[in-house]
């Protein structure tokens, strides 16, 4: 089990661990086979060309999942993902790096929960955030912990 | 309305019309097909021995479970473009509940706005879906809303 | 429900009632997913061409599988299919999709069969019959035979 991570590890600014992802032409028609997203723009390069695309994309939702895998990975069980939150900016093809990061934006205590807000996004091979967008993470606490124990 | 404007009064009838449900019903394969698409070796998602000792208690499904088409997202309502092309826009899901296998899990999708703006590609018609998840004991899950793009 | 077919039905060069398929590449998609089948031979135009076929071309396991659509269709629910076998001879190559839900104009496969012999076995109505999957062309790209049980209007009464 990975270490868990506490409301007290994290700080404005830190940033998550990067998740690395090449996605291939497979990995597309594994995603369109999980999530029923038969459009032709993710495997069909003749259709992607005539809609002005150099190859097929990588579909928007997958970027969605993948930033969710980094949170996930981060947050670890003791966590608890609230919001996930992206837009579909840029567009990313097969057989090209595409990094998921994130940073801490605000953290703070309501309701007795322990809340982390993040930048996340997608990046591409030039650098260029293609899916930008936000998350909310309820963290546990140490100070918390030791109370209840 | 002004003119040359492409959301036509049948549009506007629509929004915050509900649409018709999609079920979705959990299971472990297809968790697991999700998992492995998205290349997430988590033993959260696949491990029912290790998720039994976490707080969840037994397997879960990853967040990107609830944003696909499968979960119904969109579905079972008629989004309305002059438009053939089609991309989608972004997401947001706010979470709350964990969804299980054996969940049975209820989506019902709204349209809840059209705009029309001026893009690289021309005129664009974004068109705003809401959606609420609800599992068998009537709990709210998850709640969403997607932004779809024609041009 | 429809009709069910009984052992009296059918004679020795009988036709299994013929079934139209088209293949396109949103369905040879579907099937990578449902049969867990990821190779790209079936949906990547560049490694189809490296592997000297051209164009991505339909799994030779979904047409199997359209040749038991076509058995379970003919025998209907108290009829069972007790084995089935096919080659891949030829290939075929999937229509592309107009739009999400119509493909291209092109070409359209017929999977279809005749009876080759009955017989009664320990009971059991036994009826076996040569199927194929033909092309756009009349050619069957996938021969094959299967062994059926049909239910008997005798032993019923």
């Amino acid at each position: 089990m990975a270490k868990q991570l506490y409301y007290e590890d994290v700080e404005v600014g830190i940033e998550i661990p990067p998740l690395v992802k090449r996605p291939t032409t497979r990995q597309l028609v594994q995603w369109a086979g999980a999530s029923g997203d038969y459009y032709e723009l993710h495997y069909d390069k003749d259709f992607a060309q005539a809609q002005g695309f150099p190859n097929v994309l990588v579909h928007g939702k997958l970027k969605f999942g993948l930033l969710g895998q980094m949170l996930t990975d981060w947050i670890g069980e003791g966590g608890i993902l609230r919001k996930l939150s992206c837009s579909y900016r840029g567009t990313d093809f097969p057989g090209e790096d595409l990094v998921c990061k994130g940073r801490v934006a605000n953290k703070y205590v309501k309701d007795g929960e322990h809340i982390v807000e993040c930048e996340i996004w997608t990046e591409n091979p030039g650098g260029e955030k293609t899916t930008p967008g936000n998350a909310t993470v309820i963290l546990p606490s140490r100070a918390q912990d030791k109370k209840e124990a | 309305m002004q003119q040359g404007s492409i959301i036509t009064d049948e549009m506007k009838e629509q929004l915050g019309v509900e649409g018709t449900p999609t079920i979705l019903e959990v299971e472990k394969g297809h968790i697991r097909m999700m998992a492995e698409a998205l290349g997430d070796p988590n033993p959260l998602w696949q491990d029912e021995e290790y998720a039994k000792k976490t707080r969840y208690g037994g397997i879960i499904a990853p967040p990107a479970l609830l944003c696909n088409a499968r979960a119904g997202t969109g579905r079972g309502v008629q989004m309305k473009s002059p438009f053939l092309r089609a991309l989608a826009g972004g997401d947001e899901l706010e979470y709350y509940l964990p969804v299980r296998p054996g969940d049975v899990i209820t989506s019902v999708s709204k349209i809840a706005e059209y705009n029309e703006r001026e893009g690289r590609r021309g005129k664009m018609l974004f068109t705003i879906i809401e959606t609420t998840y609800k599992n068998q004991r009537g709990e709210v899950v998850a709640t969403s809303r997607s932004t779809y793009i024609s041009y | 429900m429809k009709k069910q077919l009984y052992y009296e039905d059918v004679e020795v060069g009988s036709e299994v009632t013929p079934l139209a398929k088209i293949a396109t590449t949103q369905m040879l998609v579907k099937w990578a997913g449902a049969s867990g089948d990821f190779n790209p031979l079936h949906y990547e135009d560049t490694f189809a061409a490296n592997q000297g076929v051209g164009s991505p071309i339909v799994h030779g396991a979904l047409k199997r599988a359209w040749l038991g659509h076509l058995m379970t269709d003919w025998i209907g629910e108290q009829g069972l299919l007790k084995r089935l076998s096919c080659q891949y001879r030829g290939m075929d190559k999937p229509r592309k999709m107009a739009s999400m839900i119509s493909p291209e104009e092109g070409e359209t496969w017929w999977c279809k069969g005749t009876v080759t012999k009955k017989y009664i076995e320990d009971d059991q109505h036994i009826v076996e019959c040569d199927i194929w999957v033909e092309n756009g062309r009349e050619e069957k790209t996938t021969p094959g035979t299967a062994t059926v049980i049909l239910p008997s209007r005798e032993a019923k009464s």
